[in-house]
C-alpha cells in the first residue's frame, strides 16, 4: 500500500543527478519546493496562469505547477538556482539586479529562466521577441520595461563574453 | 545592438552636484542592496520557511454571500485520519480590525457570514491534503439571508443588517464637510458643471499569496513570519485576538512579493495559524490559493460620485461639491479613512476657494475592500480631471493651460487645511508638454488617435498613526561594527519597493560607506523599533528621516572621536569612501573602521537611535486627521491612445509622465515606481475589474467573484505595456530625508483620467467611467452615431439623507481649522485611541 503511495525518480537538477522519493500526484513544483529544498521557484497560482513557476525542462521553459514531476525522471531541470556558475551570477542576474528589473523579486526567478531560454535559443532578440518570451511570465510591480532592457543588457554582455572566447 | 526604440530616459532638474553637495550614494542609479537575493531566488517569502513538524491549514469558506450559521458540525472532520486540530469561530470570538472604530472582524465567524469566502473553520492537518479533504467532512448549517449586492440596494435595504454597528441600517460610513459656502463659491461662476463618474473595483493581484508561518518558540513565546505590510498592526491584533500580552508575540514581516495595500490589514488567516500553533505546540503554516487571495481582497472600493463645480471664464474655480457612494464589501478594514480619502486630496492640486464634500460607505455582500495603492483618492481623481478636460473644452482652453493657470502654490495652507510642501506641479506639467509633443498632437492628430493630459498629488506619508498616539511613527537603531560595517534595525517592511536600500543609502551617504557595508534587520517587531508600515507612501521620509538622524547621531560620536585623534576640527572632517579625513587636507585622516574603533574606545559601544514624528496638522476639525501629510508629490501625464474604430479596442502606445520627487534617492528604484504605477494604471484604465455576478438560479443564486483567478481577471502583459518617458523632477523638499518625496503611489493616479481624456481627444466619446472597455467605447460610438449624448457612464446619483455638514471656514475666511459647528477640538492628537487614518 504504502509503496503505492510513495514514487520515486532519477533526474538532474541544476546539473547534478538527484534521487527523490515523493506522493505520484506531485506536481514538478512541489517536489522542488517541498521534497528537494529548493525554494528558488515561485508559484502565484498552481493553475498555469502566471508563469512564477517556470523551470526550464531539457532547457526549454515549462510552468512547473503543470508538470507531474513523474514526467521528469532522467529528464534536465534548471532553476534560478542553477543559473550562476564557478561562484558568478549569471549575466542575466547581474543585469536584472543592477537595472531595477527585479522589485519585489516574486516573478524574478521565472522571468529569468524563461529568458535563458530565449537567449539560448536566439542570441540576438528585438524587443518584440523579448516581449513575446515573456508574456507569459506576470510581473505586477516592474511595468516590464526595466525587465526588457535588462535581458538586453544581458545579451550585449553574453554576446561580448563569446567574442573575448 | 538591441532595438532602443522604447529607450526610457530619466532627466533631473538639477543635478545635486552642481549645488555643491558632493553625494556619493544618493542620486546615483544602483544596484538595490537586496538585488542579489532577489535575482538569485534566495528571498525568503513567507511560504518558503519550511520547518520540521510543521501542520497545513486550510480554512472551510463559506459558499453564501450572506447567511446565519445555526449549527457546525466538526466531528466528523476531526476524525480523519491525519487530522490534529479543528478550529471555530468560537475559539476564536474577540473582534479585530486595523482601525479602532471598526473592530468589526472575527478570525473565523462565529455566527454571521457576509460575503462568498468568508472563513467559517479551520483544519490542520499532517499534510495539506488531508486537511483540504477534512474540510469536506465539517457541517455547517446555514440560514440564508437577504444579500445585499450594491450599494443602492444597501440604502434601500436597511435590514437585514451586515454589521450591528455602523450610521444606520447597510450604511456604514457617513462623511459631510464643508470649506466654505460652495453654493455662494458656484453662484459667483460663468459656468457650472455637473458630472458623474463611476470607477469600478479592482484588486492588488499581487503575484506572491498569502502565506504565513507560526511556531510556539522554545521560550513558549509566539513567533510569525508573514507575508504582511504592517507588521506592527499585525502585532497588535494577534495580542488582542489571542490575549496574550504582546511582549511575547513576535511578528516578522517576511519580504512581501507584491503588495500595493492588499497585505496591509490584519488577516484572519494569521490569527488562526498563530492560535493552532500555540495548542498544538509545532509549527502551523497556511498559504492562500489564488482563489482566496481574491477573497482576502481589501482592494479599490467601488466608487460612484457626482462633482458640481463652478468655474470664471478664465478657468478659475470658484466652488466644488464632490458627494460619493462607495461600495465598502463585507466589512470596515480601512474603509472609514478610504471614505475621508475620497474627498480629501481635490484641494492639492489645484486652487478650491469653497469646498464640500459628502460621502458615503455601504456595507455589501462582497469581499472587503481597503486601501490599494492611491488609497481612496484614484477614484474622485478620476472624476475630478476628466471634468477639467470638460470644463477646458467649454472654456475653449487647452486643458494644459488650464491646469497651469490653477495650479495651487507650495507651502499653501488648502480650504480643507492641507498643508502643502513643494509644489513643483508646472515644472511636471511643462516636461510633458514638451516630451509628448502635446503642442502638435492635442486636438490634432487624425481620427482615432488621441492625446489625453492629467495630473495629481499624493501623500508622502500619512500624518497620523493609526491608533492616534504621541510616539515617533518611525524608528531606527545603528550598530556601529568594529570591522567597518553598520547594522540597521528598523521595523519598516520591504514589499518590493525599495524600503530596505532607502534605509542603507541613507545611512552610507551620511557615514561615508558603501551600501553593501550595512547589514539591514527590518519587519521584525522584536529586533527592530515601531516603524508604522509600509503604507501611504511613509518608508522613504518617515524612516528615512529616522535612519537620517541616527546615521547622524552616530558620524557626530566618530567625528569627535577622529577630530581629537587627528588634531582636526571636527567640523571640518568629511566622512567619504570609507574614510574619515580633513577636508582641507583629505591625505589627513583615518579608515571609516578605525573611526568606529576610536569612538569605541573613547565611549564605550557605539549605538544609535533616530525617530521621526510628523508635524502637526492645521486641521482641527473631526475627519481633519485623513489628509494631513509632511508633504505632498506631484505628477502629470500625457497618455496617447489608439482606438480601433471598428472593435472599440484601446491601444495606448506611449505613456509621457513627469513626477515631482523632491529626490530620488536611488533614480533605477525611483524609475521602476513609476512604470509600476504607469503600468497598473493601464490595468485599472482598461481592463482591470473585481466583479461578481450571481450563480444560475437552479444553483444557489449566490453572489460570487466572477473571476477569482489570474487567468480571468485581466491585468496587462508585457505586450500590453507602452513606451513610458519619465522625467524625475528634483527640487529637494526640505522636510524629506535629502529633499526626498514619495513616488510609489502617486504616479498612478493620472493615468485613468488622462486615458479617458485621451480617448475623447481620439474619437469624440466620454467614457465617463473605468475599465474603458471596448464594448463602452462601442456603445458611446453607436450613441454618437446616431446622434445622441456621446457619452458612456452613470446617469444618475441616487438620492442619500445626507447628516449635517461640519462647516469649517476656510483659512481665508478666518477659519482657525476647527468646525464652527462641531465640539471645539484643540488638538486632535490628544484624542487617544480613536480612528485615524492610514
Amino acid at each position: 500500500m504504502e509503496a503505492e503511495r510513495t514514487a520515486q525518480i532519477r533526474f538532474t537538477l541544476n546539473g547534478e543527478e538527484v534521487d527523490v522519493f515523493f506522493a505520484p500526484y506531485k506536481t514538478l513544483l512541489e517536489v522542488l519546493r517541498e521534497d528537494l529544498g529548493h525554494t528558488g521557484t515561485k508559484h502565484g497560482c498552481e493553475l498555469g496562469e502566471c508563469g512564477a513557476c517556470a523551470v526550464l525542462l531539457d532547457g526549454k521553459p515549462v510552468l512547473s505547477c503543470l508538470v507531474l514531476a513523474l514526467e521528469c525522471s532522467g529528464r534536465e531541470v534548471l532553476t534560478v538556482e542553477g543559473l550562476s556558475a564557478d561562484g558568478r551570477l549569471h549575466p542575466l542576474q547581474d543585469a536584472f539586479a543592477d537595472l531595477g528589473a527585479a522589485q519585489c523579486g516574486y516573478c524574478t526567478p521565472g522571468i529569468l529562466v524563461t529568458a535563458k531560454a530565449l537567449l539560448d535559443a536566439n542570441p540576438h532578440p528585438t524587443r518584440d521577441q523579448i516581449r513575446e518570451a515573456l508574456s507569459g511570465n506576470l510581473c505586477r510591480c516592474t511595468g516590464y520595461l526595466q525587465i526588457f532592457e535588462a535581458v538586453e543588457a544581458a545579451m550585449i554582455k553574453i554576446a561580448e563574453k563569446k567574442t573575448e572566447a | 545592438m538591441p532595438e532602443r526604440k522604447e529607450s526610457t530616459k530619466v532627466s533631473q532638474v538639477a543635478d545635486s552636484r552642481s549645488q555643491g553637495e558632493d553625494l556619493r550614494v544618493i542620486g546615483v542609479p544602483r544596484r538595490r542592496v537586496d538585488g542579489r537575493a532577489k535575482v538569485t531566488g534566495q528571498t525568503r517569502f513567507a511560504d518558503d520557511i519550511f520547518l520540521p513538524r510543521t501542520a497545513h491549514c486550510k480554512l472551510l469558506r463559506s459558499p453564501h454571500p450572506h447567511a446565519r450559521i445555526r449549527k457546525i458540525d466538526t466531528s466528523r472532520a476531526l476524525a480523519h485520519p491525519g487530522v490534529y486540530l479543528v478550529l471555530t469561530g468560537k475559539d476564536l470570538p474577540m473582534q479585530y480590525g486595523i482601525l479602532p472604530v471598526s473592530q468589526d472582524e472575527q478570525a473565523l465567524c462565529v455566527n454571521h457570514v457576509r460575503h462568498v469566502g468568508d472563513p467559517v473553520a479551520a483544519v490542520i492537518a499532517r499534510e495539506e491534503l488531508t486537511a483540504f479533504e477534512a474540510l469536506d467532512l465539517i457541517d455547517v448549517d446555514y440560514e440564508i439571508l437577504t444579500t445585499i449586492s450594491d450599494p443602492e440596494q444597501a440604502l434601500a435595504t436597511p435590514e437585514p443588517r451586515i454589521h450591528e454597528y455602523g450610521e444606520e441600517g447597510n450604511i456604514h460610513k457617513f462623511v459631510a464637510l464643508e470649506f466654505g459656502n460652495v453654493e455662494q463659491g458656484v453662484a459667483e461662476a460663468d459656468e457650472i458643471f455637473e458630472d458623474t463618474f463611476f470607477y469600478q473595483g479592482s484588486t492588488h493581484l499581487p503575484i506572491e499569496q498569502h502565506a504565513s508561518v507560526a511556531i510556539k518558540d522554545p521560550d513558549g513565546k509566539l513567533t510569525i513570519w508573514s507575508s504582511t505590510q504592517t507588521p506592527h498592526y499585525l502585532h497588535r491584533a494577534l495580542a488582542k485576538v489571542l490575549e496574550m500580552p504582546p511582549a511575547h508575540i513576535r511578528v516578522i514581516a517576511t519580504p512581501n512579493g507584491g503588495g500595493f495595500g492588499g497585505k496591509s490589514d490584519p488577516f484572519n488567516h494569521e490569527i488562526v495559524v498563530a492560535k493552532a500553533a500555540l495548542l498544538l505546540d509545532r509549527p502551523v503554516k497556511i498559504c492562500l490559493t489564488r482563489e482566496e487571495v481574491f477573497y482576502c481582497h481589501r482592494g479599490r472600493h467601488p466608487v460612484l460620485m457626482k462633482f458640481r463645480t463652478g468655474v470664471k471664464k478664465d478657468g478659475t474655480i470658484t466652488g466644488m461639491h464632490l458627494r460619493t457612494l462607495i461600495d465598502g464589501g463585507a466589512y470596515g478594514s480601512y474603509g472609514v479613512a478610504s471614505t475621508y480619502y475620497a474627498g480629501a486630496l481635490q484641494t492639492t492640486t489645484y486652487h478650491i476657494p469653497r469646498y464640500r464634500y459628502e460621502g458615503c460607505r455601504t456595507f455589501t455582500n462582497k469581499p472587503p475592500c481597503g486601501p490599494k495603492r492611491g488609497h481612496g483618492t484614484p477614484q474622485p481623481r478620476f472624476g475630478q480631471e476628466v471634468q477639467l478636460d470638460k470644463i477646458a473644452e467649454k472654456l475653449k482652453m487647452d486643458p494644459a493651460d488650464l491646469r497651469l493657470r490653477i495650479l495651487e502654490s507650495p507651502n499653501a495652507v488648502t480650504a480643507n487645511f492641507l498643508r502643502l510642501g513643494t509644489v513643483n506641479l508646472t515644472e511636471c506639467i511643462r516636461r510633458v508638454v514638451r516630451v509628448s509633443d502635446w503642442k502638435n498632437k492635442f486636438r490634432k492628430l487624425p481620427e482615432g488617435h488621441g492625446v489625453g493630459i492629467a495630473c495629481s498629488a499624493y501623500l508622502t506619508g500619512a500624518g497620523l498613526p493609526i491608533y492616534w498616539n504621541k510616539m515617533p511613527h518611525s524608528g531606527v537603531q545603528l550598530k556601529f561594527d568594529r570591522g567597518g560595517g553598520v547594522s540597521i534595525f528598523c521595523g519598516a517592511t520591504e514589499i518590493g519597493q525599495g524600503s530596505d536600500d532607502v534605509l542603507a543609502s541613507i545611512v552610507a551617504e551620511v557615514l561615508g560607506i558603501d551600501p553593501f557595508d550595512v547589514r539591514l534587520f527590518t519587519g521584525d517587531t522584536d529586533l527592530g523599533p515601531v516603524d508604522l508600515g509600509s503604507y501611504s507612501s511613509r518608508v522613504t521620509l518617515m524612516a528615512g528621516n529616522a535612519a537620517l538622524q541616527a546615521a547622524e547621531r552616530g558620524k557626530a560620536l566618530l567625528a569627535e572621536a577622529v577630530a581629537l585623534k587627528c588634531e582636526v576640527p571636527k567640523e571640518r572632517l568629511r566622512f567619504a569612501d570609507k574614510r574619515v579625513f580633513d577636508s582641507a587636507a583629505p591625505d589627513k585622516g583615518v579608515s571609516f573602521p578605525e573611526a568606529v574603533c576610536l569612538a569605541e574606545a573613547r565611549f564605550g559601544t557605539i549605538g544609535t537611535v533616530g525617530s521621526y514624528t510628523p508635524p502637526e496638522s492645521p486641521a482641527r476639525y473631526k475627519g481633519g486627521g485623513v489628509g494631513p501629510s509632511p508633504t505632498y508629490s506631484y505628477t502629470a501625464a500625457v497618455v496617447e491612445v489608439q482606438v480601433h474604430p471598428v472593435t472599440g479596442w484601446v491601444h495606448v502606445p506611449k505613456v509621457c509622465i513627469a513626477h515631482d520627487i523632491g529626490r530620488a534617492l536611488n533614480p533605477t528604484l525611483a524609475r521602476g515606481q513609476v512604470e509600476g504605477s504607469v503600468y497598473m494604471g493601464l490595468g485599472e484604465a482598461l481592463m482591470e475589474e473585481q466583479e461578481f455576478r450571481r450563480l444560475p438560479q437552479r444553483l444557489s443564486h449566490a453572489l460570487v467573484h466572477k473571476f477569482p483567478s489570474l487567468l480571468e481577471y485581466k491585468s496587462p502583459t508585457s505586450l500590453d505595456m507602452p513606451e513610458v518617458v519619465t522625467e524625475l523632477v528634483e527640487d529637494p523638499d526640505p522636510r524629506g530625508p535629502f529633499g526626498a518625496k514619495e513616488v510609489g503611489q502617486g504616479p498612478l493616479l493620472p493615468i485613468m483620467p488622462a486615458v479617458a481624456n485621451a480617448v475623447y481627444d481620439a474619437v469624440g466619446v466620454r467614457i465617463d467611467e473605468v475599465p474603458i472597455t471596448p464594448e463602452k467605447v462601442m456603445k458611446a460610438l453607436a450613441d454618437k452615431k446616431a446622434g445622441r449624448e456621446p457619452r458612456f457612464g452613470p446617469d444618475h446619483f441616487p438620492h442619500i439623507n445626507w447628516p449635517e455638514a461640519l462647516r469649517v471656514p476656510p483659512p481665508w475666511e478666518g477659519g482657525d481649522g476647527n468646525a464652527v459647528n462641531d465640539v471645539h477640538r484643540e488638538k486632535p492628537r490628544a484624542v487617544k485611541e480613536k480612528v485615524l487614518a492610514p
